[in-house]
């Protein structure tokens, strides 16, 4: 279980302290599957950040299990927007990566992943050979074999193309309802939050915090037509909408 | 999924057609590099053989071949060649060892890069043949000063790019191995060797030519045997083949040298997407 509390995050910059996160609340039971979205700037990649133990500057409770998190580790995967995978491993030695193949259990898992990812017959290609999408899902598979608690996912699939993008949330949710791993995806795409999360936390930005958290109850598989789907997406639409619109000329990329 | 194999499959046919397109040319691709010298050797040989050009200054390829063929036979040619591979292969080796550990230790470290890679730096714009006097003085124009005078050749480009590669390993790949929990040890090999290895084979290639160099140098300043000693020798009783034969001989092991290098490049570097082979 994770539990976040009073947590706060300022940045030191140069026209002054800019504060991240303010006073984030938030409970994620195991093997639940919570999406964060936001405009560009609320703060929801730093707080993954956050709980990777990427970033420990940072006041207030994070805890796993109840024990503080200090750093980071294979207990929390880490899902990057890019694949991030070792251009001179082949796949299925990106996948073990400082375990050793010879290890039969390793080699045996790392076979079963491969099999789950459905990479099957790429095993020996190397990352400058696949596809965005199979990049990824050797990433997912990498982080996997870790047996990770939780799986932090930072805009996975925000560089796949829409056709690509639908198999992958398909794919997670099969990975999901499998493995059991607790999921905090961030997203920028309303679809994909609804689609995908249990939960959806909705952030604001200045500072970036909590607006409101809304669940989807809907049984997986989803069918984003359904008329259930489509008035869970305006309801967060319009949740959404609330958020205030920094001014035009700091608008980043992203909603 | 059927997307993404379709793209590869497209990948492979398009290295099929580039197969095909060599085929049609007719001739295979490691010929075009002999077209060149095999037409200068002809013509050549047959300026030679009309009498255009003297005997004493431009001996023809035919006669180079000879000297070529009584230095073999005779034994002088295994004795100079082992004279010559042994200095060039200790200097490289003590040389290139060197800068590759002092070029991922100042590759790696702050502290280590800002004490030591500015003398380094320094030292290398000093041009090596101008401390040969120097290390005369010192040594001699023994064994020892020449084996070093080509080690401090080769050290050069090895730390030079070593450091460069070091110090251009991903940051992102990085914070990969700092959340799958990589051993110090294994950061060493598996994330910043293997991304510095592209700029070391590079830094390998270059000290290698400069290792042949400094070689030719060391050997022509006093020597009892090696190529370099060879060509001195026959410059002396202006027997213009057998310094023509030592010009061959250079020509061949440092080509020799240069294509090893590339194929453990082409054995190591498959995955590089720069990598053109």
């Amino acid at each position: 279980m994770l539990t976040i509390e009073r947590l706060n995050k300022t940045f030191a910059a140069p026209a002054g302290a800019v504060v991240a996160l303010s006073n984030i609340q938030l409970q994620v039971e195991r093997g639940q599957f919570i999406t964060f979205i936001g405009p560009s700037g609320c703060g929801k990649s730093t707080l993954l950040k956050i709980v990777a133990g990427l970033d420990t500057a940072y006041e207030g409770t994070v805890e796993l299990n109840g024990k503080s998190i200090t750093g980071p580790g294979v207990d929390k995967g880490f899902i990057f927007q890019e694949p991030r995978l070792f251009p001179w491993l082949t796949v299925e030695k990106n996948i073990a990566a400082n375990l050793s193949l010879g290890n039969a259990q390793v080699r045996r898992q790392v076979e079963e992943l491969i099999e789950l990812v459905r990479l099957k017959g790429f095993e020996k290609a190397y990352p400058k050979e696949l596809s965005g999408g199979m990049a990824q899902r050797v990433a997912i598979a990498r982080a996997l074999l870790r047996k990770p608690e939780i799986l932090l996912l930072d805009e996975p699939f925000g560089a796949l193309d829409a056709f690509t993008r639908t198999h992958m949330q398909e794919a997670l949710l099969d990975i999901w309802q499998n493995s059991k791993t607790t999921m905090l995806f961030v997203t920028h795409d309303l679809d994909e939050a609804v689609f995908l999360g249990e939960k959806v936390v909705i952030m604001n930005p200045r500072p970036g915090h909590i607006r409101n958290i809304i669940n989807v109850d809907l049984p997986y598989p989803r069918k984003r037509t359904g008329v259930s789907f489509q008035e869970l997406r305006s309801k967060v639409l319009g949740e959404f909408e609330k958020v205030e619109q920094p001014p035009l000329l700091d608008q980043g990329a992203g909603i | 999924m059927s997307t993404n194999e379709v793209a590869l499959g497209a990948k492979a046919g398009g290295r099929q057609s580039a197969v095909s397109r060599e085929r049609k040319a007719g001739m295979p691709k490691w010929l075009y590099g002999w077209v060149i010298p095999v037409i200068v050797l002809g013509l050549w040989e047959a300026a030679s053989a009309l009498g255009l050009v003297s005997q004493s200054a431009l001996p023809a390829p035919s006669r180079i071949a000879e000297a070529f063929w009584k230095l073999c036979v005779n034994g002088d040619m295994a004795k100079h060649v082992s004279a010559s591979a042994i200095r060039a292969g200790g200097g490289f080796l003590l040389g290139g060892a060197t800068g590759l550990l002092l070029g991922v230790f100042t590759g790696l470290g702050k502290w280590a890069e800002r004490t030591l890679d500015p003398s380094i730096q320094m030292l290398r714009t000093v041009p090596l043949l101008a401390v040969i006097p120097l290390f005369i003085l010192w040594f001699g124009v023994g064994e020892f000063s020449k084996v070093l005078l080509i080690a401090l050749g080769s050290f050069f480009p090895v730390y030079f790019h070593t450091h460069l590669g070091v110090r251009s390993a991903d940051r992102k790949l990085y914070e990969v191995t700092r959340i799958l929990q990589y051993s110090k040890l294994h950061l060493l090999t598996k994330l910043i060797i293997p991304a510095a290895l592209p700029n070391i084979l590079l830094g390998i290639r270059l000290s290698v030519g400069a290792s042949w160099l400094l070689l030719a140098v060391a050997e022509m300043m006093g020597a009892s045997a090696g190529v370099g000693y060879m060509i001195q020798d026959a410059r002396v009783y202006g027997q213009t083949d057998i310094v023509f034969v030592g010009i061959i001989l250079f020509a061949l092991v440092g080509k020799l040298s240069d294509s090893l290098v590339r194929l453990v490049e082409r054995r190591y570097l498959q995955w590089n997407n720069n990598y053109k082979g």
